[in-house]
């Protein structure tokens, strides 16, 4: 009897843990800025002000895209017309290779900028982000839309240590999500879990002096105060590089990287 | 020297429970192919939340893209969930067996603690070892259902074997038991690659040694004890799962980790190659302990009511 009692006692918590009231997936909560009203930025004058651009080169063989097969979720058959290729290699007809994050990994210690007010968006079309590498300085807001007619899952894996991973589902054009990244950060993962192939890489800089290059490989960071800086390279695949620049007052400096498939 | 085979003793069959062992050995089966499925198409936090998807306990979300691999192996592990809790009612009520009893409550416990693992792991994010015990209890939760299947059975209910000598050395049952160890270590060394927690070398050395441990006793029991059914047909299944498992691991590391570096998504080769491979390593896990119960069954050190190993071949032939 008393077995029977403690069975019909387990089938009733099996029954009521299934009852319990639904808690959801936890937004990414956004913070208060790091800066606060007496924080004191660092001015540029613009009249000295610097920029430093170039090109991102590929040597060797590129890596043939891919095809994506969406045919797991017919939402995303509908949402996208064109074929979906990985994007993991963009390179342009010259050698460029875009998607390559550049910032001032040195030379700026000290210092702080103005978080920029508006949003950086990050779109899901046609089961692709969009853009596919993205840039914000960190305390800016990241907006993540859905586009597209079917349910997703956006999914944050950083590293840094006060930027916390979280997973959350956005119905079909549904709200935004909106977050914030407050270390800085390269190559941030992100990623929708429903659909493997989708894949972002977000980065977190810690001053507003970043780039990414575009699909001819090319790029530039402009307003820089003269100084010596170290400008790092950083491709999702490729690694990164870095360069150690000399920056005269109004000098517009050219630097090339070069990278090869791993 | 044999000993007489004696009557029926403390229990009797029951058709319906043993076959209600089966059935649920058979769901738990399924519930680790899709558990499978889950980890090979990339799927595992496709459902965020837990122990509610979605927000809703009961409320089947869209089937589409990872959610419904992993919502169908959530609907799976309920439904085997309740089968256990039946089936252990069902126990109480019709077998006198304490000790059976007990092992239905130790199922009980661990389908509880598989459900927790896998939940945990979603709202941890699938840290690498908490998935690979979510995948380890799987399999100990499946075996210890099989074992019920064959606890339940009418050879173990309703007679008591012949005893026969176990004059090897390392003795037979010893060989089992290593086995089953083997194989347990290679199936969480499997996990914990899968869920890069490890490199793959612990699972490729691991393989060699389950390899020859498996071969070593089922070859021990073919030869000394091969006349003998219970002892025969799962010593031959290990060696055919072990074939099978071989070749499906070999294929697994093609598809996965030389072909499949570059792939953008889950590719069926790799899926079907793996979830394969997750799948007979649960079949051969499970029929480890079924050899090494027959063979602590049958087999014993040398005493005066026990048989000479030469005497089977006589004794399953009159």
């Amino acid at each position: 009897m008393n077995r029977c009692s403690l069975l019909l006692a387990l089938a009733a918590f099996v029954f009521t843990a299934g009852c319990s009231q639904n808690t959801g997936p936890m937004p990414p909560q956004k913070r208060a800025s790091q800066t606060s009203p007496q924080t004191k930025f660092t001015v540029v004058d613009p009249a000295t002000a610097g920029t430093i651009h170039g090109t991102i080169r590929f040597t060797g063989a590129t890596p043939a895209p891919i095809e994506i097969d969406m045919g797991m979720d017919p939402g995303c058959t509908i949402a996208s017309k064109q074929p979906n290729f990985s994007r993991q290699y963009m390179v342009g007809k010259a050698g460029g290779l875009g998607n390559v994050y550049l910032y001032v990994k040195a030379g700026l210690e000290g210092s702080n900028f103005p978080v920029p007010p508006s949003p950086v968006i990050l779109d899901q079309k046609g089961c692709r982000y969009e853009p596919h590498v993205l840039a914000l300085m960190a305390g800016q807001t990241l907006r993540v839309l859905n586009s597209d007619p079917t349910m997703h899952n956006v999914h944050a894996q950083p590293n840094a240590p006060s930027n916390s991973q979280w997973n959350m589902s956005q119905m079909p054009k549904g709200a935004p999500i909106e977050t914030t990244f407050h270390d800085p950060e390269v190559m941030m993962p992100f990623k929708c879990n429903q659909h493997p192939w989708m894949k972002a890489f977000v980065n977190v800089a810690a001053n507003p002096f970043y780039a990414i290059s575009d699909a001819n490989g090319n790029f530039e960071i402009k307003g820089l105060p003269a100084g010596e800086y170290t400008i790092s390279a950083v491709h999702e695949a490729a690694g990164e590089q870095t360069q150690k620049v000399t920056l005269g007052a109004k000098e517009n400096k050219a630097i090339d990287f070069v990278f090869t498939a791993q | 020297m044999r000993s007489e085979v004696l009557p029926a003793v403390s229990n009797h069959f029951h058709r319906g429970l043993h076959r209600f062992a089966v059935v649920l050995s058979g769901c738990i089966f399924v519930l680790i192919v899709a558990g499978a499925l889950v980890t090979s198409e990339d799927a595992g936090l496709s459902v965020p939340d837990w122990p509610t998807s979605f927000g809703s306990i009961y409320k089947i979300p869209p089937m589409l893209g990872g959610v419904k691999f992993e919502h169908t192996h959530r609907m799976i592990a309920e439904g085997v969930g309740l089968l256990t809790i039946l089936f252990c009612v069902a126990t109480s009520l019709v077998d006198r067996r304490k000790w059976l009893r007990n092992l239905t409550f130790v199922a009980i416990g661990a389908v509880i603690a598989q459900g927790v693992l896998g939940g945990l792991t979603v709202l941890m994010f699938l840290p690498w070892y908490i998935s690979s015990a979510h995948a380890a209890l799987g399999q100990t939760f499946f075996s210890i259902a099989v074992l019920l299947a064959l606890y339940t059975g009418r050879d173990w209910t309703e007679s008591t074997p012949e005893k026969f000598v176990d004059d090897g050395a390392p003795s037979t049952r010893t060989l089992a038991v290593l086995t089953i160890c083997a194989v347990y270590l290679q199936l969480f060394f499997g996990a914990a690659f899968r869920h890069s927690g490890m490199s793959i070398l612990a699972h490729l050395v691991n393989a060699v040694l389950t390899s020859g441990l498996v071969a070593w006793t089922a070859i021990r029991v073919l030869s000394r004890y091969g006349q003998i059914t219970a002892l025969r047909r799962p010593a031959a299944m290990m060696i055919a799962l072990l074939l099978v498992q071989l070749g499906f691991g070999f294929a697994a590391y093609l598809t996965r980790v030389v072909w499949g570096k570059t792939a953008v998504q889950p590719l069926p080769s790799m899926v079907s190659t793996t979830v394969a491979h997750v799948a007979i390593g649960a079949l051969l896990l499970a029929t480890s302990l079924v050899l090494e119960g027959q063979v602590r069954r049958r087999l014993m050190k040398e005493s005066a009511t026990v048989a000479e190993p030469s005497a089977a071949r006589k004794a399953i032939s009159a």
